[in-house]
């Protein structure tokens, strides 16, 4: 960086942008609020350790993933963007129980349509042979109406049972 | 008597515990863990910095959500809590495109009854199946939000 202006790191904390300056690629004098919000949260020397300890190559998407995270805390003091999870998590939820539904309909449906004299036309008419036969098409679907309940997707990022322990 | 008292970041920080010790409440003596991947992440100060920022009836839920925080950075060091965030967009969105296609079977399958389906089974072209709003407010503020980065979908 010989004699090009210090980058927005070592111009916050006013000391020398060394040639080998660990923060300059990532933060340039043109954005001094990036590494303000990082500094404030993170720290200067906890934010250097971290990119220290990284492959130069992942360190442009740590400074990124780093200054993602400041933000949210600076918006959310309380939840940071755990809030963001949280939420999103509750609609992988959501998504994977409508799943569940449709996946069981479609079988209702091709079930119908193989076999329209044997099964009624609509599961909710509670007639005597719909009653006998509606217990069997339920017995089918069982595995899709628990699919929602035993997630596969990611409920719980950190193999843990609840958000917080 | 002071010693056995001391909560986790004290006896870290070599310290007394003061009885409005700004720490004490969320990081009990018994769980010296928590309050080492915190310090390790955001150090002592920002941490205390950051409980004194919350209302003090949610400083658990804020000491909960760093300690959240700081596990997940020291278990993905490069992309911490917002992969996470990524990869749930991701999940939503795959969700999303599956439950469309499954609705357009239905509504392909139940087609001479179209004047009977429920609302959300109108699509008629199948290629627009993508953008089929499912049940609920669809509102995801990070899914469509094109500011926000898209971490692990890049590298």
């Amino acid at each position: 960086m010989g004699g090009s202006s210090p980058c927005a790191s070592c111009k916050l904390l006013r000391r020398r942008c060394a040639k080998d300056c660990i923060f300059a690629p990532y933060f340039p004098p043109d954005d001094p609020h990036k590494f303000a919000i990082v500094h404030k949260v993170f720290g200067a020397s906890n934010v250097s350790k971290m990119l220290q300890e990284l492959p130069v190559q992942q360190r442009a998407d740590a400074v990124g993933s780093l200054v993602y995270e400041a933000n949210a805390r600076m918006r959310d003091p309380v939840y940071g963007c755990v809030g963001a999870i949280s939420y999103l998590q509750n609609q992988v939820s959501q998504l994977q129980m409508q799943l569940a539904v449709a996946q069981a309909e479609i079988l209702c449906i091709q079930m119908q349509q193989q076999e329209p004299a044997a099964l009624p036309t609509q599961l909710d008419v509670p007639d005597e042979k719909s009653l006998l036969l509606s217990t069997s098409t339920f017995n089918n679907l069982q595995p899709y109406l628990s699919f929602a309940s035993s997630s596969t997707v990611m409920q719980d990022p950190l193999k843990r049972e609840s958000l917080w322990t | 008597m002071m010693n056995s008292t001391r909560c986790a970041a004290c006896k870290y920080l070599r310290r007394r515990c003061s009885p409005d010790c700004i720490f004490s409440p969320y990081f009990p003596p018994n769980n010296p863990q928590r309050f080492l991947e915190v310090h390790r992440i955001y150090g002592a100060s920002n941490v205390a910095k950051m409980l004194e920022k919350a209302p003090v009836n949610q400083r658990a839920e804020a000491a909960n959500s760093i300690h959240y925080e700081a596990h997940c950075r020291i278990k993905d060091p490069v992309y911490g809590c917002a992969g996470i965030i990524t990869l749930l967009n991701q999940q939503i969105n795959d969700a999303q495109c599956e439950l469309a296609k499954i609705q357009a079977e239905i509504a392909a399958l139940n087609g001479h009854h179209a004047d009977i389906l429920p609302p959300y089974q109108q699509i008629t072209d199948a290629s627009s199946f993508a953008n089929y709003p499912v049940e609920g407010d669809g509102a995801f503020p990070a899914t469509h939000d094109p500011s926000f980065p898209q971490f692990y979908l890049n590298s």
